[in-house]
């Protein structure tokens, strides 16, 4: 372990050091411990830019940006413990898979990869996601998917297990939301109010009902067809796999389609001058 | 019944004894103005006087006038209020328009005076005399560390935490214009001419074309909340990032391209389908505290290996204390824009009575980054109808590092203000993307015009630094002392730190 600045480091708790690793063939295993964000990122990309294609991170807890900006198909990152915010943002190409829950952000604007969340996830999750996928077991917070994108052969796809808070698929412009609502609660609603307001682009699939005040003027909500759940199934197949769950008693129950209305809900909403 | 109460803004007029008949006016003009039945016919209800045809016009027999139709005068209700009701009668709609605010506030910078060298402190020739004119854009640090460079000079001592500044040979940049709300010929103009003159362009939140990589050294790459276009790939092609947050033109209102400006080449920069409205809300939805600014401006650091990050905001209310944050939050530059600021479309009604002057923000802002102790953790640029190299000196005497400029660039590539940018059938080809206008602006041609506007203003603003008897553009910088206000009331002098003339 060599020790940059061994006086700790800008948060308690938290030191600038390099982490300790080992690495075994394509694997690099650290132990991210007590160790603060930059330098956990910069070993990671200092793995990948020296020929690793796996990097196991252990006893993490909060760093932020995991994965950040890291480009390249075949990669992947394993994490263990509760990564911080924003992970997985700007991501182009590796996967993540997070054994524990994690926070806000993830996915943030990412272009191609994909992130598996054992746990629950926070808010604004995907936000202005262009491509890749992000699975997560169970339930999410607020901003889910808002302004996911898609452009080419990139199209996002998002699978939410449990329920989700209000502003889901908000201004959602292409790509696949999908809400599972199969959560631990079975108190709290599926899911909250704003969902796919502004929607211009994509689709979303709830299984399950919604009531018409939860959902925004711009989308169309129709009982999923046969075709619809024909491009679905492969995706909740993955997911399934992924996940650890049972694919049949995913499908058992019927699910809700939402698709934007028009492609320039706000069209008429101005005029010249 | 008449479809229409709102008569012609404007008149055209063809001396038609001394017309060709060539029919150039028909072709040239991009509002449909002109129909041709052996000679030209003008439709007077569709002239913008953006001047297209008269300067083409072979034999210069086209005039342009205001129609001076006669309406009852009333102080209360202006004409433009009498057509603005009428104009909304009949659409239903919110009244969208382009550049700046052209209601007649108080223009603070024209109440502004610099002072000037007499008999004993003699000014500088700066046609003799080196005149320093490069700035460095970024954080610096609390305290330098220098070492001797082996000449018997000295020299930063590496690791002194400028490595991530980025060098300006004028303090100027042109300011964000997205490639969408103008044209790739005008992003192309900009780019060269900022290579040219060692400055900045800036994508706005329009993505990078993938013709302007090459001049990614001379690029800010802005996100905004869209997002459109960014990836890894465009963060790591520019010199610097800067999340957009306001803008002057429209604080708390977002952009909004409607879908079709969303052809294939826009669609493809922008990363987006095309065809669909390009709509980037006002808030970014991971933006809702000080906090997480923080937190987006060290994702983007983070993905682009620590590249300076600036925060664009509008002059607003309480604008120092939200700078103070942005800065507190780790961004390297604050972007103030102010209230007359240009845009490529915005509701009128927001352009016109939404938000503060520049001057103000200014001053505020550098006062109270002064009063923290943190105005070396950022640089200030100002912007928002910087109009000539005075109110360039003046903006940097009252705190900011650099200006930027959008509206005179635009103007330097022929535009006459005609405010129809968000028609987008810009006659000079600037604010549209159909290929027949576009194809008028040749990029070469654009980016001389604009290099010699810079130089231009950059010798003038030598100039006055040596009226005023310092060699360097940094010694001018928050220099408050060297201004005087005329005409404004002690409120606004005391707000600008600024005394009034004659003390
Ligand atoms: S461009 Fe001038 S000369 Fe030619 S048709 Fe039009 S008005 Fe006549
Ligand atoms: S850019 Fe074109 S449309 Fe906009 S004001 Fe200038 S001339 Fe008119």
């Amino acid at each position: 372990m060599t020790v940059t600045k061994p006086t700790g480091g800008p948060v308690e708790g938290y030191a600038c050091v390099e982490p300790a690793t080992v690495r075994e063939g394509d694997t690099v295993t650290m132990d991210v411990k007590g160790v603060y964000y930059r330098q956990v990122n910069a070993a990671v990309r200092a793995a990948f830019a020296d020929g690793a294609t796996k990097v196991v991170l252990n006893n993490v807890n909060g760093q932020r940006y995991i994965g950040t900006g890291v480009r390249g198909k075949n990669l992947s990152i394993e994490v263990h413990g509760t990564p911080g915010q924003d992970m997985a943002m700007l991501m182009d190409g590796p996967t993540i898979e997070v054994f524990g829950n994690a926070q806000d952000g993830v996915g943030n604007t990412m272009n191609a990869g994909k992130v598996v969340i054992h746990g629950d996830a926070g808010d604004v999750l995907g936000y202005g996601m262009r491509g890749g996928k992000l699975f997560i077991k169970g339930d999410v917070g607020y901003r889910v998917g808002i302004h996911m994108k898609a452009f080419e052969e990139l199209r996002p796809i998002v699978v939410c297990g449990g329920k989700a808070r209000d502003f889901f698929g908000e201004y959602m412009a292409g790509g696949l939301l999908v809400l599972l609502g199969m959560s631990k609660d079975a108190e709290r609603p599926l899911v909250g109010g704003y969902l796919g307001t502004g929607m211009h682009g994509g689709t979303i699939y709830v299984r399950g009902e919604v009531e018409s005040w939860q959902c925004g003027n711009e989308v169309g909500v129709t009982a999923a067809t046969e075709t619809d759940l024909a491009e679905l199934s492969p995706v909740l197949a993955e997911y399934c796999a992924d996940l650890g769950m049972d694919l049949k008693e995913v499908l058992s129950k019927p699910f809700t389609k939402l698709a934007p209305l028009s492609h320039r809900p706000y069209g008429k909403l101005y005029t010249n001058l | 019944m008449p479809t229409s109460l709102i008569q012609p803004e404007f008149r055209v007029e063809i001396d038609y004894n001394k017309c060709h008949k060539c029919g150039r006016c028909v072709q040239q003009c991009g509002w449909g103005v002109y129909s041709f039945n052996e000679r030209p016919y003008p439709d007077d209800s569709k002239c913008r006087a953006c001047h297209r045809c008269v300067t083409y016009c072979p034999a210069h027999c086209i005039t342009i006038k205001k129609n001076d139709l006669a309406l009852r005068d009333n102080a209360n209700w202006s004409p433009e209020l009498r057509k603005n009701v009428w104009r909304q009668a009949e659409s239903g709609g919110v009244m969208l328009t382009g550049m700046g605010n052209d209601k007649p506030y108080l223009k603070i910078f024209d109440h502004l005076v610099l002072d000037a060298c007499q008999v004993t402190n003699p000014s500088i020739d700066p046609l003799r005399e080196p005149m320093e004119l490069r700035t460095y854009l970024g954080r610096k640090p609390d305290s330098v560390e220098v070492e001797a460079n082996g000449e018997g000079g000295y020299r930063l001592k590496p690791g002194s935490g400028v490595e991530n500044n980025v060098k300006l040979d004028t303090p100027l940049i042109f300011a964000p214009m997205s490639y969408g709300s103008v044209s790739l010929n005008v992003h192309k103009s900009l780019a060269m001419a900022a290579e040219r003159l060692g400055i900045l362009m800036n994508t706005g939140e329009g993505g990078l074309h993938a013709d302007l990589y090459p001049y990614g050294n001379n690029v800010i790459v802005q996100v905004a909340s869209g997002r459109f276009g960014v990836s890894p790939e465009y963060l790591n092609r520019g010199a610097a990032i800067e999340i957009k947050i306001g803008q002057g033109a429209k604080p708390g209102i977002g952009g909004h391209l409607p879908g079709e400006k969303i052809n294939k080449e826009v669609s493809t920069t922008r990363m987006i389908p095309q065809g669909t409205d390009a709509i980037s809300p006002a808030p970014h939805h991971d933006i809702y505290s000080i906090e997480d600014l923080r937190q987006l401006i060290y994702s983007l650091k983070e993905a682009s290996g620590y590249k300076p990050v600036g925060v664009k905001i509008a002059a607003v209310h309480n604008v120092g204390a939200i700078a103070s944050g942005v800065v507190r939050a780790g961004a390297d530059y604050v972007y103030l824009d102010g209230f007359t600021g240009g845009t490529g479309a915005a509701p009128a009604i927001i352009r016109d009575h939404v938000g503060i002057p520049i001057e103000i923000a200014i001053a505020v802002v550098d006062q109270r980054l002064r009063e923290e102790g943190i105005r070396n953790q950022a640089s200030i640029i100002a912007a928002g109808s910087i109009r000539s190299s005075a109110d360039m000196a003046k903006a940097i005497a009252l705190g900011a590092d650099v200006v930027a400029i959008g509206s005179a660039t635009l103007m330097a590539l022929g535009c006459h203000l005609c405010q129809g940018c968000h028609t987008g059938c810009c006659s000079w080809g600037l604010t549209t993307q159909k290929p027949e206008l576009t194809r008028r602006l040749d990029p070469e041609w654009g980016a001389e015009r604009l290099t010699n506007l810079v130089h231009a203003w950059s010798h003038e603003l030598q100039e006055i630094l040596g009226a005023l008897g310092v060699n360097a553009v940094e010694s001018l910088r928050g220099s408050r002392e060297r201004l005087r206000a005329v005409g404004l009331d002690k409120q606004t002098c005391d707000i600008l730190g600024v005394k009034p003339a004659g003390l």
